[in-house]
């Protein structure tokens, strides 16, 4: 089997187990939605300043949220020692990786995107005559996303207070993710609805080094 | 033992000497009088922090390829050097910017970009910290060393691209280097240097001592 075949198993797994529990989509929207509820005490959210914070914020609140659903990642398959007999059954270990930062991938926008409507809503921003563009950000932001904190979800497992530590590796490494999303989705939403490419060139480039960076050593996490 | 001495008589010489130079011997700039010496400690610091990390960079990738522990040691020397070289960049430059910007902090990109530099390495080593095994821990650090390595540009690039969006404080009207304060800062720059290649040593012996420490300890329990 080569490494596309196997990654689309391992794929279909894992959605198949969230689809089965439905754990991280419902934690990580309700927590987001919070996120989202709770900044709104924090300043007046009126239609012309959300439109200057709100994709900050909302990028932020993606992030955490990100931070906890990549938790889990590497850490259920250590409860049984699945990840042992995952690493038997696929020819290249990188597959597993894909397949599994494919499904943060998936499941990262799914939740962004449902979250982007009650954005929309609760501080009257306009998203729908830009909603294929801000998909397209959303799948470059959140493919960095889900690259980096897949491979730091094999780190974090594997150590003494996983739980506070893959936020702490993961949020400085984001900084190049945070700031291109942010800035892309706000100038999106602002009155011309600029699709800003040299943004976006930026997060292209991040999630090519690092996919590449995986790729070439990200076998070496998955040792024994 | 006395090689070691040597060394730091020869580095604290070398940077007693590059000290009074920087105050006595580099004349006082124009606009920025007195205030601007600090230079010959920042931006020689700056530099140095960015060639201990590459060396860590270095550590790591061999590591991963050879899986000999010297390269997981000079990882982490380096790595710990670096912070501090860029802790003292972190703290120089607000004490410039006061009487220079009128503020402790601009977010200026490159300034942003080094705090943000800072707290990637510090999670490096509070990763360290968290693991027991030995071998492992090498590993798994390496690995985050080489993706915060890689890490850097991008965070250069995006703060910079950022922060010029913006109207920024203006630093330095282009033109040339005095030639005195050309050399005095070169001769900093070659002290702190030395002084990393100090530390590094040292740093990397404590870690070549530890594990023969532990080596024994594994020996002594085996009997």
């Amino acid at each position: 089997m080569g490494l596309l075949s196997n990654t689309a198993v391992l794929l279909q797994k894992e959605i198949q187990a969230e689809y089965r529990s439905h754990e991280l989509l419902t934690t990580a929207t309700v927590f987001i939605l919070i996120v989202i509820v709770l900044f709104s005490f924090t300043f007046d959210p009126t239609s012309a300043e959300s439109r200057q914070f709100g994709p900050g914020l909302l990028w932020l609140a993606f992030l955490f949220s990100a931070s906890l659903m990549l938790q889990p990642c590497f850490l259920k398959e250590r409860a049984n020692d699945t990840l042992s007999a995952l690493r038997l059954a696929v020819s290249d270990p990188f597959a597993i990786f894909l397949a599994k930062l494919c499904a943060n991938t998936i499941f990262l926008i799914v939740t962004e995107l449902l979250l982007l409507f009650v954005f929309a809503v609760f501080y009257n921003v306009g998203v729908l005559p830009v909603f294929p563009q801000l998909v397209l950000v959303f799948f470059l932001g959140s493919l960095g996303i889900a690259t980096t904190g897949t491979a730091l979800s094999a780190i974090s497992s594997q150590a003494r207070m996983r739980e506070v530590l893959l936020p702490l590796l993961l949020m400085p490494l984001l900084v190049p993710v945070l700031i291109p999303s942010t800035e892309a989705t706000k100038a999106l939403l602002e009155k011309d609805h600029a699709l800003r490419w040299d943004w976006l060139g930026i997060l292209i480039a991040f999630d090519v080094v690092f996919l590449t960076a995986l790729w070439l050593f990200g076998e070496y996490l998955l040792e024994e | 033992m006395i090689k070691t001495g040597v060394y730091t008589f020869l580095v604290c010489a070398l940077m007693g000497v590059a000290a009074y130079a920087a105050f006595y011997v580099a004349p006082t700039e124009a606009t920025m009088g007195l205030v601007q010496r600090i230079f010959y400690l920042h931006v020689p610091s700056g530099m140095t922090s960015l060639l201990a990390f590459l060396i860590s960079f270095v550590g790591s990738v061999s590591y991963i390829l050879t899986r000999k522990p010297k390269w997981d040691w000079v990882a982490v020397s380096s790595a710990e050097v670096g912070i501090a070289f860029c802790t003292v960049v972190l703290l120089t430059g607000p004490i410039w910017a006061k009487p220079a910007w009128g503020v402790w902090w601009a977010w200026d990109a490159r300034l942003t970009a080094t705090l943000v530099l800072w707290l990637l390495y510090v999670a490096f080593l509070i990763l360290r910290t968290m693991m027991e095994d030995t071998d492992r821990r090498a590993l798994v650090s390496a690995f985050f060393g080489i993706f915060a390595f890689l890490d850097v540009p991008l965070v250069y690039g995006s703060i910079w691209w950022w922060r010029t969006q913006h109207p920024q404080p203006v630093i330095f009207s282009s033109g040339a280097l005095d030639p005195t304060m050309r050399r005095v800062f070169n001769l900093c720059w070659l002290s702190a240097t030395c002084l990393m290649a100090l530390l590094i040593r040292q740093r990397y012996e404590l870690e070549e001592s530890r594990e023969e420490l532990r080596a024994l300890e594994q020996e002594l329990e085996a009997r």
